[in-house]
């Protein structure tokens, strides 16, 4: 698992968001397209890819997508 | 003597997933209000809970994974003749549609949806079920009036139930039994504590309900009760919703 690896399964959740735009250093709550079905979405995701599975309560303390890698990182 | 037109006094009823929830709720109510009940449950301890809160004599329990068809048949040929049955057994699902694997929405369907359907067909072909007997499906709103983010694989395993529940309303009619559904709303019970849901999000949801709060486990047993009771002697293929008002 690395950061880039990461970040691309995250932008995949996304439809509307310019992918290029994204960097691990993002504030994914500012984004336009976040809402709480992409929020399920990346915990599904995060599951799927490494069987990780992140509470909401976990998932709040991360705002960029670094963070939300730190956390998962850490429970792998 | 009170009047009480909702006493289960003399019938025998068998309660499904009685070790927790509804099911706990709905098995103690009904030996509350008369009833001989038998409650199956697959956590030894959980189910033996519940046994202990029965009131009155006569009560049964058996340690079942329904899901297992050798132990379902087993079940339906074990029971006596039965005046009731509150198909409760059931697991919750939290995945948005992008995210369904097969094999979860296999679990689903067999726990929800199948174990609930063989269940009445093998009681009935068993003739288990006496003339005037009542089933009871434990639904949910998301089964017939509501969607929700993530609730889909739920959602289906309960539309598909309330389904069988009204073409086996119609069939079951020429033999007195009756059929019906009750269509809870949010209620506090392990079924919905997801891990992907945080306290807020359960605020904010509790909002929506205009009673401002999810229900009780009881009180959807109480509903279960009137169905199962002879107070509805002609109410059958209902899906009796309770949800504080939420699908308003």
């Amino acid at each position: 698992m690395d950061i880039n690896e990461f970040l691309n399964h995250f932008t995949n959740l996304f439809d509307d968001t310019d992918a290029s735009t994204l960097t691990p250093e993002t504030n994914f709550r500012d984004l336009d397209e976040w809402s709480s079905l992409l929020a399920l979405s990346t915990m599904s995701m995060i599951d799927e890819e490494y069987d990780v599975q992140l509470s909401a309560e976990q998932m709040r303390k991360a705002n960029t997508i670094n963070e939300l890698y730190i956390l998962t990182q850490a429970k792998i | 003597m009170t009047f009480n037109p909702f006493t289960l006094e003399g019938k025998i009823i068998l309660v499904t997933g009685a070790s927790s929830g509804i099911g706990k709720a709905t098995a103690i109510a009904c030996s509350k209000m008369g009833a001989s009940v038998i409650i199956t449950g697959r956590n030894v301890e959980r189910l033996q809970e519940t046994f202990n809160e029965l009131e009155g004599v006569g009560h049964n329990q058996v340690i079942a994974e329904l899901t297992d068809e050798d132990q379902l048949t087993k079940l339906a040929e074990m029971v006596p003749p039965l005046d009731g049955i509150v198909n409760n057994a059931g697991i919750g699902s939290k995945t948005p549609i992008s995210f369904i694997k097969k094999t979860d929405l296999q679990t689903i369907l067999d726990v929800n949806t199948i174990v609930p359907i063989m269940l009445t067909k093998n009681l009935l072909k068993k003739k288990k079920m006496k003339r005037g007997a009542s089933m009871v499906f434990t639904s949910s709103i998301s089964g017939i009036c509501s969607v929700d983010i993530g609730n889909t694989l739920y959602s289906v395993s309960k539309s598909a139930i309330d389904g069988f529940m009204k073409n086996a309303a119609k069939e079951l009619a020429e033999k007195g039994i009756r059929v019906n559904s009750v269509n809870p709303g949010m209620v506090n019970t392990k079924i919905n504590e997801y891990s992907s849901v945080s306290e807020e999000d359960i605020q904010r949801d509790m909002a929506n309900y205009p009673l401002k709060r999810y229900g009780n486990p009881e009180e959807i047993a109480y509903a279960i009760i009137y169905l199962l009771s002879d107070a509805s002697a002609w109410v059958t293929g209902t899906a009796l919703k309770i949800d504080g008002g939420y699908s308003l």
